[in-house]
């Protein structure tokens, strides 16, 4: 398989192909033919897992055009990063495109979302098997590209429209500053392929405070696809899209490749001087993991809770790629895809039956939906880090590696466990305990929507242990993972069960309720309702700073323009004006001109 | 003071006074009749330079024909009726900046360059001379002068001719 | 004494009058006036040349009784032509002769 894993990005893109073409007379309407394409991918790629599991490689590269005398090679690279993702993007995409089937029944449309979801998927690959600058830049560009196109699927909603268009456009300040990187690797190592300018830095070609300004813009691009702060504030409105697509794009597969990028180009980020850019990263992904978990504790709708929890794990990520963690945080990165895809289709599946997001109106949903329910639970805990599910083994790699490197990263990425623990928990006891406060007929979905559920479900529950094959397999050199230390194990479960008890004690048990809380510490929440008020700030900023554009530009344009294009008017008619007498018609005028002349010469002739 | 310079000055003085009157007269009349000192003016000159002949023949062309003719042609168009009007039309300024400097630049030609005095004197009775060179060196010019006579003369009468 | 450079001088200015006249006038009359007086500047200068320059032979008085001839031939046909003009334009203004121009 590996040297025709180039294959693998073609089979969901002829999918994509046939649909966007035919798709209302293809069979099942399209979704067929894009099931069978990315699942093909998917096998293949867990083929390719296997493969390099034995130790193969490869770096399939085509030269593809000359440019001023240096040829540039593009290709694909096959090795166990791009393996892993290449096959859990295939498993859980084909999931969830299964899953579709039954969600997006009955909508107008039908075809049309298979075939976005068939050309992000050849995107998405694209990206993760790419051995070269130019193809991730590319790849980033389609996944946004398809991320617009999914955000605003329902675009008749003015807010989906909105959304999808503040997600492009943040995302793009992002993929702007890491072009700006891209570009200063070019200028310096003279190539845009990953072992090209990993070779240039180790060969000195560039290196300081240039090569941490660069890593850190690349970095830029991770932040803004990852929806970390400072870029973060698209994600939650990219709620707008339908569940699936939240489920494969906003949780599980296109805000990973921040991670992905940074694990990709982590040479970059090890090379940078007393490893500032790495510190950067760490910090980043750290202060996002907790503000990101605070926002999403006073969220009533469920996909928004999600959606915060997903930028919090995503911050969890970037830390332990930070702190020297690299395969906790890609480690973290699988075990995520599975049990937050499993969240966001189970959530879907909630809206499905109840027809709402707002969880103040669910309740008692653990007896109408018991195959969602558990599945759920299951993610749920996975989510917190309680054992034996694999979010445990993941996220406790993550706080080992930042123990050993950085104590106020583990501390805040601690106190960021047991708010997870608490919002999480205000979710499952809001959406499935007590009783029902809708005024709907809730019921368990389809089986087409079940069985992914519950397969995204056992894997949930069982990659955990799968941790140390994981280690042996993902590793950078010179990179080791640090020794199990168990009682700050110990320490992260209690943290993780105190949450889940506070969590318990507001909203199960009702000992504190919720609304006096929200009584006493008003200042605190009218903060986090107001998401710290970025999102205010930046409309602010850009209105003001816009408004100041445009006052400039119609300025300059009204009298630098068009004073210049009205200067040139007059003086031709001032000077056709003048030069009118030279031309009267008249024998007296030319006489004078004549003898005028003849004074102007001979003054001339005198003059030298 | 020689009696040459001061009848160099006073016929100098005369044409350039009749000049003015010719040139800046509102009175087309006046004008042309100022013509005649002019003229005589000159005539005077070519007499203080030994050219009699042609001071002779000065007086009876210019004084006598072209005056004349002048004189006729004023009165046969409306410069007769005696009416005022405007003369000088609007590059006047202009006009006399042009030929104050191209007098200046003459004047300063003609004052700045050392002339050279040539050789031998005029014949006493230059008529005789003349004619002697019509006849001789300069028979050509002659004839060729009388046909453009001829020539005007016909294109004078065919062109103030009236239409029929 | 009087020097070849005071007829100079003074044919100088009669030709600078006769070139005013020319420019300036608007009668067709009184610009070929001007142009009358600018001729006899040139004699001037043409038999002042002869005695001063070149006194051997009358070369000079010869080219100003041609010229004279010719003033005479060119001033016939010119009044004609402006007795022509007022006869078929009512004006011997020039400036109002813009018939032909558009």
């Amino acid at each position: 398989m590996t040297p025709y894993a180039w294959l693998i990005p073609l089979l969901p893109l002829l999918a994509f192909a046939l649909v966007i073409w035919r798709g209302d007379r293809l069979p099942g309407r399209g979704a067929y033919v894009s099931i069978a394409g990315i699942a093909l991918a998917g096998l293949c790629g867990l083929v390719l897992l296997g493969e390099t599991a034995f130790g193969r490689r490869a770096d399939l590269t085509y030269q593809w055009v000359v440019l001023g005398g240096r040829p540039l090679t593009v290709g694909f690279i096959v090795d166990p990063l791009s393996a892993v993702m290449t096959a859990m993007v295939g498993v859980v995409a084909s999931l969830i495109t299964i899953y579709s089937v039954g969600y997006m029944e009955g909508d107008p449309r039908f075809s049309r979302f298979f075939a976005y979801l068939s050309l992000f998927q050849f995107s998405m690959l694209f990206l993760v098997l790419a051995d070269n600058f130019l193809f991730i830049y590319a790849g980033w560009e389609l996944v946004g590209l398809c991320s617009y196109l999914l955000i605003g699927f329902w675009f008749e909603r003015p807010a989906a429209a909105r959304a999808a268009l503040k997600a492009f456009v943040t995302t793009r300040v992002g993929d702007f500053s890491m072009m700006i990187g891209i570009l200063i690797l070019f200028l310096h190592t003279g190539t845009l392929s990953f072992s090209g300018v990993f070779h240039g830095i180790a060969a000195g070609r560039i290196g300081g405070p240039l090569l941490t300004l660069a890593a850190i813009l690349v970095f830029g691009g991770a932040v803004g696809k990852s929806a970390q702060i400072p870029l973060h504030v698209w994600l939650p409105d990219a709620m707008e899209g339908p569940t699936p697509v939240s489920a494969l794009i906003h949780a599980a597969t296109m805000v990973a490749a921040g991670v992905y990028l940074v694990a990709r180009t982590y040479p970059l980020f090890v090379q940078s001087p007393g490893h500032e850019a790495l510190t950067v990263v760490a910090y980043v992904g750290g202060i996002t993991a907790i503000v990101a978990a605070t926002m999403g504790v006073v969220e009533d709708d469920i996909k928004r809770v999600l959606a915060y929890s997903t930028m919090s794990q995503l911050g969890y990520m970037l830390m332990g790629l930070g702190v020297l963690g690299y395969t906790a945080g890609m480690f973290h990165l699988i075990t995520h895809a599975f049990f937050k895809a499993l969240l966001f289709l189970g959530a879907g599946s909630v809206i499905h039956a109840v027809a709402t997001n707002n969880m103040k109106e669910m309740g008692g949903l653990a007896r109408a939906m018991p195959v969602t329910f558990w599945t759920f639970l299951v993610a749920t805990l996975a989510l917190t880090g309680i054992p034996p599910f694999s979010g445990f083994f993941s996220k406790d790699a993550i706080l080992l590696a930042a123990y050993a490197q950085d104590r106020t990263l583990w501390l805040l990425g601690t106190i960021g466990a047991f708010v997870t623990a608490f919002y999480m928990g205000r979710l499952t006891w809001y959406t499935f305990a007590g009783s029902y406060r809708g005024g709907g007929h809730p019921h368990e979905s389809p089986t087409v929507m079940t069985v992914p559920l519950v397969i995204l479900g056992v894997a949930a529950a069982v990659l955990g242990f799968l941790e140390s094959p994981f280690e042996r397999y993902v590793r950078f050199p010179g990179v080791e993972a640090p020794a199990p230390n168990a009682p700050l194990l110990a320490v992260s479960v209690l943290v993780a069960l105190a949450g889940w008890a506070a969590a318990a004690a507001i909203y199960h048990w009702r000992l504190i309720p919720s609304a006096a809380l929200r009584r006493y510490l008003r200042a605190p929440y009218t903060l986090l309702v107001h998401k710290y008020y970025v999102d205010d700030l930046y409309g602010w900023v850009f209105l003001k700073v816009g408004g100041l554009v445009v006052l400039l530009a119609g300025a300059f344009d009204r009298y630098v323009v068009d004073g210049l294009v009205n200067a040139v008017g007059w003086l031709t008619g001032r000077l056709g004006w003048v030069l009118r007498f030279l031309q009267t018609g008249r024998e007296e005028n030319y006489l004078l001109l004549i003898f005028l002349g003849l004074v102007v010469i001979v003054l001339v002739r005198l003059v030298r | 003071m020689t009696g040459e310079a001061i009848a160099f000055y006073g016929l100098a003085a005369v044409i350039l006074v009749s000049g003015l009157v010719v040139v800046g007269s509102p009175n087309i009349v006046h004008s042309a009749v100022a013509l005649v000192p002019a003229f005589l003016g000159i005539t005077g000159i070519y007499i203080l330079l030994g050219a009699e002949f042609v001071a002779g023949i000065q007086v009876l062309i210019y004084a006598g024909a072209i005056t004349v003719l002048v004189l006729f042609v004023i009165m046969l168009t409306e410069g007769g009726t005696g009416l005022r009007q405007q003369q000088r039309n609007e590059q006047g300024p202009i006009g006399a900046s042009v030929a104050v400097a191209i007098a200046v630049l003459l004047i300063a030609g003609v004052t700045h360059t050392t002339w050279g005095r040539g050789a031998g004197t005029l014949p006493a009775y230059t008529p005789g001379a003349i004619g002697r060179s019509f006849l001789g060196t300069n028979l050509l010019a002659f004839e060729g002068t009388s046909i453009v006579l001829l020539v005007s003369l016909i294109g004078a009468i065919i062109i103030a001719r009236k239409e029929e | 004494m009087v020097t070849l450079a005071d007829y100079l001088v003074l044919s100088a200015v009669v030709f600078a009058l006769g070139l005013y006249a020319v420019v300036t006038r608007r009668n067709g009359v009184a610009i070929l006036m001007g142009i009358e007086l600018m001729l006899n500047a040139a004699n001037i200068n043409l038999v002042a040349f002869n005695k001063y320059a070149a006194p051997g032979a009358v070369q000079g008085q010869i080219f100003a009784l041609i010229v004279i001839t010719l003033a005479a031939c060119e001033a016939a046909v010119g009044l004609a032509l402006v007795l022509a003009a007022y006869r078929s334009l009512e004006t011997i203004h020039v400036d109002e002769i813009n018939v032909m121009r558009w």
